[in-house]
């Protein structure tokens, strides 16, 4: 067990050094920093004095071992556009991110799921074949357009909900949350349905594909061979075989709702990171596109963390440990 | 017809055909195949792949895989059909009356659960009996099918035994109900060949401890030859000859049961190829008008390529060959 | 002609020919890419033309709405541009960049594939493990990271010139990992076989050999993945556009129509938005429905 954790760690921390790579070169080589950063009259000597203090005449792996520490530490400098620690400017605008994201995770997960699970027990049902096809329909619609619908009808026709911001939110502490008020309520609506959609019809896919393929094995058919109940068959052998591919389906699409957490924010104007990121990607902001790089990869590599660990549990093949293994494998 | 219930057959088998629709026609898999079971009895089925042993095997216990279907004939168990039961009834025969075992006992097990769990499911689900006392008597089960420490190996994970092993695993979930039938389909293919023997002498013996019948689908002769009480020699779908196995193999009637016969290997060997025999079985979609085996027959006359042989006794054995015919062909 | 006749005979034919959805996805698929190509001949204006092109026109609705006019059918944006002129010069871009994606995708992932699956040890070690690091992150993900590097390393004056190649290398580098999964794994079959060892003994090279079968081996697959694929490029393409950093404003894409027409959605011309994207969900929709239908008809036990 400590031995397995140790190995998934130690391989979280190289992808973690491998996207600090990539954000360091993005810091140290794209564009020029330091003529960002003195503007339009400079001597060279500032220059040099500047050059000296960020660091960047010393050789490369110790501007990278530098860069590793101050970003392990959370601190990614100035931002070019707005002139603000980037630290400062990601922890404004995680909440917002975070409970757009967790919400739609949950609406994603709590239809996506059952609907598979049904989809693939009932194969031949009509409803089976109608939720397909709209699946398939779901798949095909982009987030920003489902978001786009949603306004012109529920915001722009309706006039029922509203299209964009996070309606008023509650401070607590350095949190800001939009659950404690109505209007923030009303606000999470559209962004998270727009944000479950995509992922939801995938997930249905997805777990309608595995429930599937878990059916067709021969421990099922041995287990209809055994008389077993319809639903012992169905929810104890084939549910929880299927539970192993979902978890990492389910993994997979944290991350996915994370990275579209970008489009939906941009559609909503939804105060969170994504629309920070999105608009440093237009101002050529590097510092802060290279923190929201390695805090995404950081979420990443904590979600596969996660979905590594639940495996252990779910899977006993994952588990042997060494000494039984030594004694009764063969 | 009715029949009336003979108890000294378990299992009736009556013209069973079993259909395949494809898109360019019907696939007869099984084709018009009669045979019985006496209680406590070891029928052999043997035959190349795709003779239809296993589709017979399926049907039985009522787990053809769809677009698979009976299209005709009857099963009956002590007297009762049991083919179209509804689902839920057909389900209470299996596992409760007839018992099956799988080819492959590596992929039989749920990997997830512990063999000691997957027993106790079955049993508290075809006998009234305390989880307790479920689990007393899986643990006698592990101990009959010759798993060592077994009080110990009971809370172990399928990965956890070897191929051999799992299979014995998978022989004590057949019989955990008590059925009195077990329909055996390949039972030692997957496994090494020297484990094979230990697998079908323990077969043997449980099924003569607790008077069980089983149908012994392989495709291997020797294993028949060392088990069965009675044989069937099925090809392309129907039953050559089917017989007592020592007839059977000492004056085999029929020409492909003959050829057969020329390749029994050894336990201990490599399964039985069927080398002697010139050409390969029809397909399914193509099999020949007449006799299906005619274009591999030696002995293959006008009549065999025209007219399709119905079962014919001879002492006893049933050989469907018109070599046997004893009335001349112009007859009809 | 014998080939023909094989192909009409052939099972896949057969449930195409089954299936009236897909058919009509099938019809649907080649609607479009015949409007992307012949745009310049059948549209009936070139919106980027400005002599075409008259303000006074601007903002007209659809046809069948009051004040609407025949010859716009589906109404004029704020510039006075026919909007299914823009929808046919629109979808040329976007099944551009998402061809050309899928095939550089395609290239990329078969030859890392057969790379890793050939000379296997570290070198498959380390392709494969950059696929899994890469296939946890959203490709959508990877192309905006791409094109947003690209943006800062190129020189403001090219940029609207590259941006096309830009952006179809973004896409296509953020997909290639199923083509190389694939390959790979049929590579690792091939190469055990003794038809790679005999290649060595008559003295070809292994890698041709195996090129000349491990390729019909895959075929199947990475077709279907290549389908699914186009629907994915496509919808990327177009989510990179909406969010302003894929192709140029002067070029624009279904996705660039969508974002414009956005702005004016609160106005009350949901037209200049709307019937872009329809046109981006039925496109998508025919593709995914076809990729659907193929990889079922080429796995039949997986119906």
């Amino acid at each position: 067990m400590i031995a397995f954790v140790i190995r998934r760690l130690l391989q979280a921390v190289l992808v973690m050094m491998a996207v600090g790579f990539v954000a360091f070169s993005l810091f140290a080589y794209v564009g020029d920093p330091v003529a960002i950063m003195l503007g339009q009259d400079f001597t060279a000597e500032s220059r040099r004095l500047l050059v000296h203090e960020l660091g960047l005449d010393q050789p490369f792996f110790v501007q990278y071992v530098h860069f590793l520490l101050n970003a392990a530490q959370g601190n990614f400098g100035i931002s070019y556009r707005l002139a603000r620690p980037v630290s400062e400017l990601l922890l404004e605008r995680l909440p917002a991110t975070l409970e757009l994201s967790l919400c739609a995770a949950a609406l994603a997960l709590a239809v996506g799921v059952p609907l598979g699970v049904y989809t693939g027990l009932n194969r031949e049902s009509w409803l089976s074949r109608l939720l397909l096809t709209v699946s398939l329909v779901g798949v095909s619609l982009p987030t920003f357009l489902i978001g786009i619908l949603l306004i012109l009808v529920f915001s722009v026709v309706l006039g029922w909900l509203p299209s964009f911001g996070r309606g008023t939110t509650v401070a607590l502490g350095w949190w800001t949350t939009g659950f404690l008020t109505e209007s923030g309520l009303r606000a999470l609506i559209l962004p998270s349905v727009t944000l479950a959609m995509f992922q939801m019809t995938l997930i249905m896919r997805l777990v309608r594909s595995e429930m599937l393929e878990v059916l067709r094995t021969d421990y099922i058919k041995f287990a209809r061979a055994r008389g077993l109940s319809d639903r012992a068959i169905n929810f104890g052998h084939a549910l929880k075989n299927t539970l192993v591919p979902v978890i990492t389906i389910t993994g997979l699409q944290l991350g996915g709702i994370i990275a579209f957490a970008i489009v939906t924010e941009t559609v909503f104007q939804w105060p969170g990171m994504g629309f920070l990121f999105i608009q440093s990607v237009s101002a050529a902001d590097i510092p802060v596109m290279a923190a929201y790089l390695v805090l995404i990869a950081f979420f990443f590599v904590m979600i596969n963390l996660v979905v590594d660990l639940l495996y252990y549990g779910v899977d006993p093949r994952l588990r042997i440990d060494r000494a039984a293994a030594a004694g009764h494998g063969h | 017809m009715t029949m009336a219930p003979d108890r000294t057959k378990l299992l009736e088998v009556r013209n069973l055909r079993v259909e395949f629709p494809m898109r360019r026609g019907t696939l007869v898999a099984v084709d018009d195949v009669s045979f019985d079971i006496a209680p406590g009895e070891v029928l052999g089925v043997v035959g190349e792949s795709g003779a239809g042993k296993s589709m017979t095997g399926a049907a039985i216990i009522g787990l053809l895989e769809p677009p698979g279907r009976i299209a005709g004939g009857e099963i009956r168990l002590d007297g009762r059909r049991i083919d179209g039961l509804p689902y839920e009834k057909m389900r209470r025969v299996r596992g409760r009356e007839i018992g099956a075992i799988f080819q492959d006992p590596l992929t039989s097990l749920n990997p997830l659960y512990t063999v000691g769990r997957q027993l106790v499911e079955t049993i508290l689900t075809h006998l009234d009996m305390s989880e307790k006392a479920a689990r007393e008597r899986a643990l006698q089960l592990l101990q009959d099918v010759g798993i060592p420490a077994a009080e110990r190996r009971i809370d172990h994970y399928p990965h956890q035994f070897s191929g051999g092993m799992r299979q014995r695993v998978v022989i004590a979930l057949a019989l955990s109900a008590n059925p009195r039938l077990i329909v055996a389909d390949e039972p030692t293919t997957a496994l090494d060949v020297s484990i094979q023997a230990q697998i079908i002498t323990l077969i043997k013996r449980l099924c003569r401890e607790h008077g069980t019948a089983v149908m012994l689908v392989t495709h291997d002769m020797g294993v028949i030859a060392e088990t069965a009480d009675r044989v069937a020699v099925m090809y392309a779908g129907r039953i050559a000859e089917i017989g007592p196995v020592r007839d059977v193999i000492s004056r085999a009637r029929h020409p492909y049961t003959e050829g057969l016969m020329g390749s029994i290997p050894k336990i201990g060997e490599a399964g039985g190829r069927l080398a002697q025999i010139d050409g390969a079985m029809p397909r399914l979609s193509a099999i020949p008008k007449g006799c299906a085996f005619n274009p591999r027959c030696a002995k293959a006359f006008e009549r065999c390529r025209a007219e399709r042989p119905e079962p014919l006794t001879v002492d006893a054995t049933d050989v469907a060959c018109w070599l046997y015919d004893p009335a001349p062909a112009v007859r009809r | 002609m014998d080939a023909l006749r094989r192909a009409l005979d052939s099972d896949i034919y057969y449930s195409f020919r089954r299936s009236p959805v897909v058919m009509l996805s099938a019809v649907v698929t080649l609607l479009f890419f015949a409007g992307a190509i012949f745009a310049p001949w059948i549209a009936p204006q070139n919106p980027f033309d400005l002599r075409q092109v008259d303000l006074m026109d601007a903002s007209l609705p659809p046809f069948w709405l009051p004040d609407g006019q025949a010859h716009f059918p589906l109404g004029t944006d704020t510039q006075g541009r026919d909007v299914f002129s823009t929808i046919l010069f629109g979808s040329r871009i976007s099944l551009l960049v998402g061809v050309f994606s899928v095939v550089f995708a395609m290239v990329l992932g078969i030859a890392l594939g057969l790379v890793a699956g050939y000379a296997g040890g570290t070198i498959d070690a380390v392709i494969m493990r950059v696929a899994d690091v890469q296939l946890s992150f959203p490709a959508i993900l990877i192309a905006l990271l791409i094109d947003g590097v690209a943006r800062l390393v190129i020189p403001q004056e090219l940029q609207h010139e590259i941006a096309l190649y830009v952006l179809i290398l973004a896409i296509g580098f953020s997909g290639w990992v199923q083509y190389a999964r694939t390959v790979r794994g049929s590579c690792m079959v091939e190469k055990g076989k003794e038809y790679v060892q005999a290649a060595r003994v008559i003295g070809r090279h292994p890698v041709a050999i195996m090129l000349q079968h491990v390729l019909p081996n895959v075929l199947g697959p990475v077709l279907v993945i290549a389908t699914i694929h186009l629907a994915i490029a496509i919808i990327t393409e177009a989510t990179l556009s909406f969010l302003g950093v894929g192709v140029p404003p002067t070029e624009p894409s279904l996705g660039t129509l969508i974002r414009i027409g956005n702005n004016f959605l609160f106005s009350g011309e949901w037209w200049i938005t709307v019937f872009p994207g329809i046109a981006l969900v039925v496109m998508v929709l025919a593709v995914n429905l076809l990729g659907d239908w193929l990889r079922d008809a080429l796995n039949p036990k997986l119906r």
